[in-house]
């Protein structure tokens, strides 16, 4: 399985925990991922807001790119990215004068794109391409007793819900359980974290956060397991204005990967758990070294 | 008869203006000048109107003053007056076949800009009327006598009024239903709007009279599987299922009920919508017609899925005693009946509320459909009329969502309506019941129907409360303290211009009415047509709103569309009353477009039988040649275009005629 | 604003406000005929015109509370032709691009794509509060993508504050500090090979537009 992983600048930056705890794993379990070359922003929310037309070619130059290196598929990990790199399929597929947009744009710069290339989120892939049980036949130390809240959030069920179900997702539900974890009946899995909105109307972003967590906690989540760094970043790095608006309701909000890479027993440095505001501290407990007798 | 076979052809021509519809994108003048100078013609004239009487008996006057033997009119389609002009023909002493009809309406005036290219197409499409009319040959009506039997399929208030009213007129009716027993959505519901009659008071008598009446067969737990035929003489397979009862013998004691080995009642009980329990040996609610019971197989203890095992100890059996009823060697057995016509009433399904995840069906026990609300208030429900909630809580503020897979293009995109009115229904009895604060969310409230609108007053003046929003979504998680073990129904007071937050104890779901999931196989077995949605499709949404495009089979009911009690019952009147007509009118006329075979040349290679749509052709293995039963055949043309030899012909579709109407419409070329 | 009246505490005291009033009321004039045709003849904005009032979209709107005209009014704004209404509201920018109206709309409009083209419009027209940190990300966002082709964070971050409000970024600081701390933000400046390439890219869009 080879895929061509387009980081998204989040993942290098406040995502980075993100990236050094997806790579490992899907290495892990066999997933090639063959950083795209060149990559550029994928244009964003924020571009749309700008102009529609530009965000489209700006997500288009990476699809061309990877064409252009032989890879089948694309592996987007960022919510925001993945929603505008699929986005901008639809609309080069349902608007003609787009496409033509796209092709003069791209072909200023000496590249094509013809539109085909699956877009995937690596939940998508660990559920359908590398299966559940493969997962679970990876675990050394199984999560039991962990409470997880599993946070979904907007973009990658909504608008297009691709490979899980819109109103109640479960690809991750399913591989967090395989891991050995509780999931926890969670109703705002797929509710927005404010977005971009904490930081530029941070009464209303940050009462989307407070819920979140609060919402959790009252239902005994020992964490809250996300898929996208905005998602992450607003659950974690805004922990000092939640408590002093809301009080004591916080709970640490981790990448799902961390998860899997804690259950698979990889070195936990390596899997950026330092880079957390709100401390993760629930380490699953060793039952291999206890099972090493009986297997020798 | 003025068949002019050998002598001279004198044709009349008549174009229309019909007001402005023709004449102001057809030179009508410039035509009838064209069209006399024709072969052929011998008069021709434009008028006004020629549908009008004026018009015919000007038709009629010059058949005989001018001994005109020919007449062709060009106005409007055919579909609409060529009756009519036919009639007219006829009353000027021809036969009416002597007549060709020309649209120039729908084909030309209305789809055309260009006056001069119009006024062209005119010219070319009278021109060949003319040259084919000239080879019309005299022919002859036929009529087929009408079986006065009638089927009506399903069971429901639609198929129980349509029954009694042709039964009452002293014709013999089967009435085949697939449940168990007759009644329907009606039977199940509590109180009816506007007037809060109980729905059983004034069904079940209805019932009953069904049960009892000698001139109808009621066949229940039964299904229509065949028709063949055609209007006048269907026969029709119907398939009975085994209830393992004999019917003639069980008198609905329910001693068997009582007996079962199965002291308490466990399985679902789909009269009840699962809200309450039923035994394997069952009668699907107390006054089912028939008053008979049934088993299930699938759950009884002397079958394992379905086959049987006689490993029970048939407590049931002993408390039958002498009467023998029950029969658990009992099959399907298959019955052929012949009617000459059918009437289909076979209903709606309910909207799956599981289709609209937000709304929380199946997650929240709390949250209920509206039939299921219907069993709950019910006096005679699994509660006894108090309304206790899954959770065994009384609610104490319940909110009603309408439009539940309605007026969404991503469930049903069209208005049920009905939601509305059994809404504000189920608004007054929940509150009569529960006392409850009743909240109902719409998008628009549609009360248009006699004393709907008084009743809405009557809800307002009893406190329900109306919020003009559809709910966003049905949550569990709490914002306060208030809403802490509640529901919460997130939702825009349209109205007020700002979003709340209602907590409630009880959620009612409205849904709306959607095609039977098998509604395209029954649309195939009465050979009917189904609009986008599936509903079965009138002949004419206006004019004809019983009547298919199948002659003799007719429609009531919800299986045409969404509607109340009140619509159902007059359109099951006046589905009865299409069929009285053609039974009291004894026989049908029939197009003489008929195909038929020169035996001469028929070689018998077959190749016509497997194409023809209507079943019309048969093979005579004596003679060697394929037959036509003109009674079944259509008209349409195909056995005639593909017979290798060229020996089926067709009345009015001859090739003579068929050749000069084309030569006719390319002019001289 | 709005006119208010007098309203009174729980305890009975009553609190009196003092009463400005404001005529609400809207002349053919107010209108800015052919803006609601336009907005529907965008791709994706087609389905404007099917709207049917219901409230949908404000009812899952995770931020319809903050919002001057809830998403419904803001649809009925556009297709009557308000547009100076519509490009003033605040709603358009609390959009948090979540997309729940888009899905649940019963009329599949895709409420969220009309948001984006109503802030394109805004921003275009200069249409949005002063010092208003949303259209000022817009806008460095892309200065900053159309110049390096990739985002740096800090530095959009530091420009966005620059722009808007210093004592916004003071309220920050303990988040800036915690981000450097866990080694979440660099100053080291994310670019592509040829920056160049994006400058040609999205030119090339715009000459359509020219021509």
């Amino acid at each position: 399985m080879k895929y061509s992983y387009f980081p998204g600048c989040s993942l290098k930056g406040l995502g980075r925990a993100y990236e050094e705890s997806l790579l490992p794993v899907m290495k892990h379990l066999g997933v090639d991922l063959l950083e795209m070359e060149d990559w550029n922003c994928c244009g964003a929310t924020a571009y749309m807001a700008i102009d529609e037309a530009k965000a489209c070619v700006l997500a288009a130059r990476n699809l061309a790119l990877a064409e252009k290196s032989g890879c089948q598929q694309v592996l987007a990990p960022c919510a925001a990215c993945y929603l505008v790199l699929n986005k901008m399929k639809h609309y080069v597929h349902d608007y003609p004068a787009m496409k033509t947009t796209m092709d003069r744009a791209l072909g200023a710069i000496g590249l094509s794109y013809s539109g085909n290339t699956p877009v995937r989120h690596p939940l998508d892939v660990l559920v359908n391409d590398v299966g559940v049980e493969a997962i679970r036949q990876k675990v050394r130390k199984p999560l039991k007793g962990l409470k997880v809240a599993c946070y979904y959030g907007c973009q990658i069920v909504r608008p297009y819900a691709t490979f899980d179900d819109q109103y109640n997702p479960v690809s991750m539900d399913r591989v967090l359980e395989a891991l050995g974890a509780s999931i926890i009946r969670f109703p705002l899995k797929t509710k927005c974290c404010g977005g971009s909105l904490t930081g530029t109307v941070p009464e209303a972003g940050i009462r989307l956060v407070y819920i979140l967590h609060n919402e959790a906690k009252k239902r005994g989540a020992d964490c809250l397991a996300t898929v996208c760094p905005l998602c992450q970043f607003n659950l974690d790095g805004y922990h000092a204005q939640v408590r002093a608006q809301y009080g004591e309701v916080l709970v640490p909000a981790v990448y799902f990967t961390q998860l899997m890479g804690l259950a698979f027993g990889l070195p936990e440095q390596e899997l950026g758990l330092h880079r957390a505001a709100i401390p993760f501290r629930w380490r699953p407990g060793n039952i291999e070294a206890a099972k090493q007798p009986v297997a020798a | 008869m003025n068949n002019n076979g050998n002598g001279e052809i004198r044709i009349g021509f008549y174009i229309c203006h019909c007001g402005h519809n023709i004449a102001a994108m057809v030179d009508c003048a410039e035509v009838a000048k064209y069209v006399g100078q024709l072969a052929g013609v011998a008069l021709s004239r434009d008028y006004k109107y020629m549908c009008s009487d004026p018009g015919q008996e000007l038709i009629q006057k010059d058949i005989r003053e001018f001994k005109l033997n020919r007449v062709v009119v060009a106005s409007c389609s055919p579909l609409l007056h060529e009756h009519t002009f036919r009639t007219a023909v006829q009353a000027g002493g021809l036969n009416p076949f002597f007549f060709h009809m020309v649209n120039i309406r729908e084909h030309d005036s209305w789809v055309h800009t260009d006056r001069q290219e119009a006024t062209d197409k005119a010219k070319a499409l009278a021109r060949a009327a003319v040259a084919r009319v000239a080879h019309h040959r005299a022919l002859e009506v036929k009529r087929v006598p009408i079986d006065p039997h009638v089927l009506i399929v399903g069971g429901g208030i639609a198929g129980i009024h349509a029954a009694l009213t042709l039964a009452g007129a002293g014709k013999k009716v089967y009435l085949v239903e697939r449940e168990p027993s007759i009644g329907g959505h009606m039977a199940k519901f509590d109180k009816t709007f506007p007037t809060l009659d109980c729905a059983a008071c004034i069904l079940t008598p209805k019932m009953s009279a069904v049960g009892s009446n000698p001139n109808i067969t009621l066949w229940s737990y039964s299904e229509v599987i065949k028709v063949d035929g055609y209007v006048g003489n269907y026969t029709v397979t119907v398939k009975r299922k085994p209830r393992y009862v004999n019917e003639d013998v069980c008198t609905g004691c329910q001693e068997c009920i009582a007996n079962c080995v199965y002291k308490e009642p466990k399985f679902y009980d789909e009269f009840n919508e699962g809200l309450g329990k039923r035994k394997p040996v069952y009668i699907p609610f107390p006054q089912a017609t028939p008053q008979v019971v049934l088993i299930d197989p699938q759950v009884c203890l002397n079958f394992k899925r379905g086959q049987l095992t006689d490993k029970c100890k048939k407590t049931c059996v002993e408390a039958c005693g002498e009467k023998k009823a029950i029969d658990f060697q009992q099959k399907e057995e298959i019955k052929q009946i012949r009617v000459g016509s059918i009437i289909v009433t076979t209903g709606f399904q309910a909207f799956d509320a599981k289709r609209i995840p937000q709304y929380g069906y199946g997650t929240y026990p709390n949250v209920y459909t509206s039939l299921e609300v219907e069993r709950l208030v019910n006096a005679s429900g699994p509660t006894g009329g108090e309304v206790i909630l899954r959770d065994g809580r009384h609610p104490k503020a319940i909110g009603i969502i309408h439009c539940v897979g309605s007026r969404d293009k991503k469930t049903n995109r069209w208005c049920s309506r009905v939601c509305c009115m059994y809404s504000l229904k189920l608004a007054h009895l929940l509150k009569e019941h529960s006392g409850a604060e009743i909240y109902n969310f719409y998008i628009d409230l549609r009360t248009a129907g006699k004393s709907y609108e008084e009743f809405l007053d009557k809800m307002l003046e009893e406190g329900i409360q109306f919020i003009r929003g559809r709910v966003g979504e049905v949550t569990d998680w709490a914002m306060t303290p208030e809403e802490e073990g509640k529901l919460i129904l997130r939702v825009e007071d349209t109205l007020a211009g700002f979003v709340r937050r209602i907590p409630v104890d009880m959620v009612v779901l409205s849904t709306g009415l959607q095609p039977h999931a098998d509604g395209q196989d029954v649309r195939r077995l009465f050979n009917m047509s189904c609009g986008s949605e599936g509903f079965f499709l009138e002949r004419h949404p206006k004019l004809a709103p019983v009547s298919t495009f199948t002659d003799g089979v007719f429609l009531a009911g919800a299986c045409q569309g969404p509607r109340d009690i009140p619509d159902t019952v007059a359109q099951a009147g006046a589905a009865a009353t299409e069929a009285l007509v053609l039974i009291d009118k004894g026989y049908i006329e029939q197009e003489p477009n008929t195909a038929h075979v020169i035996e001469t040349e028929c070689s018998g290679c077959k190749s016509c039988l497997p194409l023809c749509p209507y079943t019309a052709i048969t093979f005579d293995e004596a003679k060697q040649k394929a037959t036509i039963n003109e009674a079944l055949c259509k008209g349409c043309g195909t056995c005639v275009a593909s017979c290798p030899s060229g020996s089926i012909e067709q009345y009015l579709f001859e090739d003579e005629e068929v050749f000069s109407e084309i030569s006719g419409v390319l002019g001289d070329r | 604003m709005v006119a208010s009246g007098i309203s009174s505490t729980g305890r009975g005291t009553a609190e009196t406000i003092m009463m400005e009033i404001t005529r609400t009321i809207k002349y053919d004039a107010d209108r800015v005929k052919g803006f609601g045709r336009e907005i529907m003849e965008v791709p994706g904005c087609e389905q404007l015109k099917s709207c049917i009032q219901c409230g949908t979209c404000s009812g899952v709107c995770p931020l319809s509370i903050y919002m001057d005209y809830t998403p419904r009014q803001v649809i009925a704004l556009t297709r009557g032709d308000f547009k100076n209404e519509v490009l003033r509201s605040h709603t358009i920018w609390l959009c948090a691009s979540c997309y729940a109206c888009t899905v649940e709309c019963p009329r599949e409009i895709r409420i969220t794509d009309i948001m984006y083209e109503l802030k394109q419009r805004a921003i275009h027209e200069g249409f949005y509060p002063r010092r208003f940190p949303i259209p000022v990300l817009a806008r460095e966002f892309s200065t900053m993508v159309r110049k390096n082709g990739r985002i740096t964070e800090l530095v959009l971050v530091m420009k966005l504050f620059l722009k808007t409000s210093w004592l916004a970024a003071l309220g920050n600081w303990r988040m800036g500090i915690d981000l450097f701390k866990t080694g979440r933000l660099s100053l080291a400046s994310e670019k592509i090979r040829q920056p160049a390439d994006m400058e040609r890219m999205l030119a090339a869009v715009d000459a359509k537009k020219g021509a």
